[in-house]
C-alpha cells in the first residue's frame, strides 16, 4: 500500500489557542477515515492543514509522498515556500465544505468545469460531457443550466461534490459535509459520499454522523483538544475504546442525535 | 419664459446654440469617462492596498482617502491646473521661456476629478471585495487555481457585481464634478451654457436646459448601470 498522507508531530496555534498540539496520522491509498471530535478539537483544522488552507506553525505534511513545503515566518505565522508545489498538489485534493461554497456567478454546470478547463487545461467539450455525467451520478443531472442560490442545501452539496470529483483528485477532503443541510437532506448526500467510498478512493471525511463513521469508514480517528486519542477500525474504537473522553463524546452525540 | 423662444435658442437652427450645448455635452461625457478609468485604477490599486497591502501601502492608501475625500474638488483642479504652471513654468524658465504654460485644461481637470473619486472608489471596491464571501476564495485555492486566476475567474467577478451601485454613484460623481473644468476655461457643458447664457443675456431658459441634459444624462446611465447590475447579479436569489 502507498501512503496518501502523511502528517507527522503538526501543532497549529491561533493565537494563544493550540489548536493542534502534535499529531501524528497516516492515510493509506484506498482508506476511508472518519474524523470524529466535540467542536473546538482541532478536527477541521487538521483537515485544512493537509492542503494548506491552514499552514502549520510547526511539522510535516507529506500528500503522495512528496513533501509539502511551509515554514514559519518572521511573526510566528506559517507561510507556503513554492506556492506552484501548493497550487500543483491542491488541484489533486478534492475539497468539500461544510457550506459548499460554489461560486454564485457561475451556473452548476459552469461550477463544475471551472478548474478542470483553467486549472488543468483540458479541452471544453470533454469537461462539459464530463461534468454531465458527473451531475447525473450525483443525481442532480437536471440542475446543470441552474445557479447555486436557485438549489437546496443538499443539491448545492452535490453539485459541490461532483466539482471536487471533476479533477480527478488523489484524494478528497469532506469538511462536515452534512452539518449545514436540513436533517431530511442528509441522508442524499450521504449516499453520495458512501458510494465514493465504495469504489475505493483515499477519504477523509470530519464527520458528526456516528452512523456513517461506524458504517463507511476503514478507520476512525478520535481527536480531543488538539491531540489524537482513539485511532483504529471503527469496531475496535466503538466498542473497546478506552478513552473516557470518547465515551462521554458518544454520550453527547446520541443525546443530540 | 417663452418656450418657443427657449427652444428656438437651444435648437440647431441659425440662431439656436444647439450645436455648443452638444460640443459641450460630449466634452462632459468624455472627461468623465476619462475620469471614471482613472478613479477605477486608483481605486482598485488602493483597495488592494488596504485589502492585501503591507503596512506601507495600507498607509499610503489610508492616506490618500483620507485627504482627497476631505478637500474640495475645485481645489485639487485648481492645484492640479495652476500647480501644474507654476513647476512646468519654473522648468521653462531654464529654458528662457517666459510665457505662460499648464497642463492643457481638460487634462488637469480629468485627473483631478479622476483622483478625488478614485478616492471613493477605493472604498466603494474594498467593501464589495470585502462582501465576497471567504468560503468562495477558499474553494477556488482548494481546487489549485492560482493567485491570477483566482482573481480573475472568481474575485474580480464577484467583487464586481457588488461594487457596481457604488461605482454608479461615482460615475454621477464624476459627471457632476466634470462642471468644475469650467473654472480652467474647459468647454464643457456648463462652461458653454455660460458663454450662451452671457451673449444671449438669457441666463434662465440656458441653464434650465443644461439641467435638463445632465437630467437625461444621469437618468440615461441609472438605466445602464440597472442592466448591468441585474446581468451581473444572475444567480442571486432575491428574497
Amino acid at each position: 500500500m502507498t501512503t496518501a498522507v502523511r502528517l507527522q508531530n503538526i501543532h497549529k496555534r491561533f493565537g494563544a489557542l493550540e489548536v493542534l498540539r502534535g499529531i501524528t496520522l497516516e492515510a493509506q491509498e484506498g482508506e476511508v477515515l472518519s474524523l470524529l471530535g466535540s467542536s473546538g478539537s482541532g478536527k477541521s483544522t487538521l483537515l485544512r492543514c493537509i492542503n494548506m488552507l491552514e499552514i502549520p506553525n510547526d511539522g510535516d505534511v507529506w500528500v503522495a509522498g512528496e513533501a509539502v513545503k511551509f515554514r514559519a515566518g518572521r511573526q510566528g505565522q506559517s507561510r507556503t515556500v513554492d506556492t506552484a508545489q501548493i497550487d500543483r498538489l491542491r488541484s489533486r485534493i478534492g475539497m468539500v465544505f461544510q457550506s459548499f461554497n460554489l461560486w454564485p456567478h457561475l451556473t452548476i454546470l459552469e461550477n463544475v468545469i471551472e478548474a478542470p478547463i483553467h486549472v488543468l487545461k483540458r479541452p471544453r467539450s470533454e469537461c462539459i460531457q464530463e461534468a454531465r455525467d458527473l451531475l447525473e451520478r450525483v443525481g442532480i443531472g437536471d440542475k446543470a443550466q441552474y445557479y447555486p442560490a436557485h438549489l437546496s442545501g443538499g443539491q448545492q452539496q452535490r453539485a459541490a461534490i461532483a466539482r471536487a470529483l471533476a479533477m480527478h483528485p488523489n484524494l478528497m477532503l469532506f469538511d462536515e459535509p452534512t452539518s449545514a443541510l436540513d436533517p431530511e437532506l442528509v441522508g442524499g448526500v450521504l449516499r453520495v459520499i458512501r458510494s465514493l467510498a465504495e469504489e475505493g478512493r483515499t477519504m477523509l471525511v470530519v464527520t458528526h454522523e456516528m452512523a456513517f463513521a461506524r458504517d463507511v469508514s476503514s478507520r476512525v480517528i478520535f481527536l480531543h483538544k488538539g491531540e489524537v486519542e482513539a485511532d483504529g477500525p471503527p469496531e475496535d474504537v466503538f466498542t473497546n475504546s478506552s478513552s473516557p473522553h470518547f465515551q462521554q463524546f458518544l454520550g453527547r452525540e446520541a443525546r443530540t442525535e | 419664459m417663452d418656450l418657443a423662444r427657449t427652444f428656438e435658442l437651444v435648437g440647431f437652427g441659425p440662431d439656436g446654440w444647439g450645436a455648443i450645448l452638444l460640443a459641450g455635452t460630449a466634452t462632459t461625457l468624455a472627461a468623465a469617462f476619462c475620469g471614471l478609468l482613472l478613479s477605477f485604477v486608483l481605486g482598485a490599486l488602493g483597495a488592494s492596498a488596504k485589502v492585501a497591502g503591507g503596512p506601507a501601502a495600507r498607509a499610503a492608501a489610508e492616506t490618500y482617502t483620507t485627504i482627497l475625500r476631505g478637500v474640495p474638488e475645485l481645489l485639487v483642479i485648481f492645484l492640479f491646473y495652476f500647480g501644474s504652471s507654476s513647476v512646468l513654468g519654473a522648468i521653462a524658465a531654464l529654458f528662457q521661456y517666459q510665457g505662460f504654460i499648464a497642463l492643457p485644461g481638460f487634462l488637469a481637470g480629468v485627473l483631478a476629478i479622476g483622483v478625488v473619486e478614485g478616492a471613493v472608489m477605493v472604498e466603494v471596491l474594498r467593501g464589495a471585495f470585502l462582501a465576497v464571501k471567504p468560503g468562495e476564495i477558499e474553494a477556488a485555492k482548494a481546487c489549485g487555481m492560482n493567485t491570477f486566476l483566482r482573481f480573475r475567474r472568481i474575485i474580480a467577478p464577484l467583487t464586481l457585481r457588488h461594487a457596481l451601485p457604488g461605482i454608479g454613484n461615482v460615475w454621477i460623481g464624476l459627471l457632476k464634478g466634470s462642471s468644475l473644468l469650467s473654472a480652467t476655461g474647459v468647454a464643457e457643458l456648463m462652461r458653454q451654457t455660460q458663454v450662451a447664457a452671457g451673449s444671449t443675456r438669457l441666463p434662465f431658459d440656458f441653464y434650465v436646459a443644461a439641467g435638463a441634459i445632465y437630467i437625461v444624462i444621469t437618468v440615461s446611465s441609472g438605466v445602464v448601470f440597472q442592466l448591468a447590475e441585474r446581468h451581473y447579479s444572475r444567480g442571486v436569489a432575491r428574497p
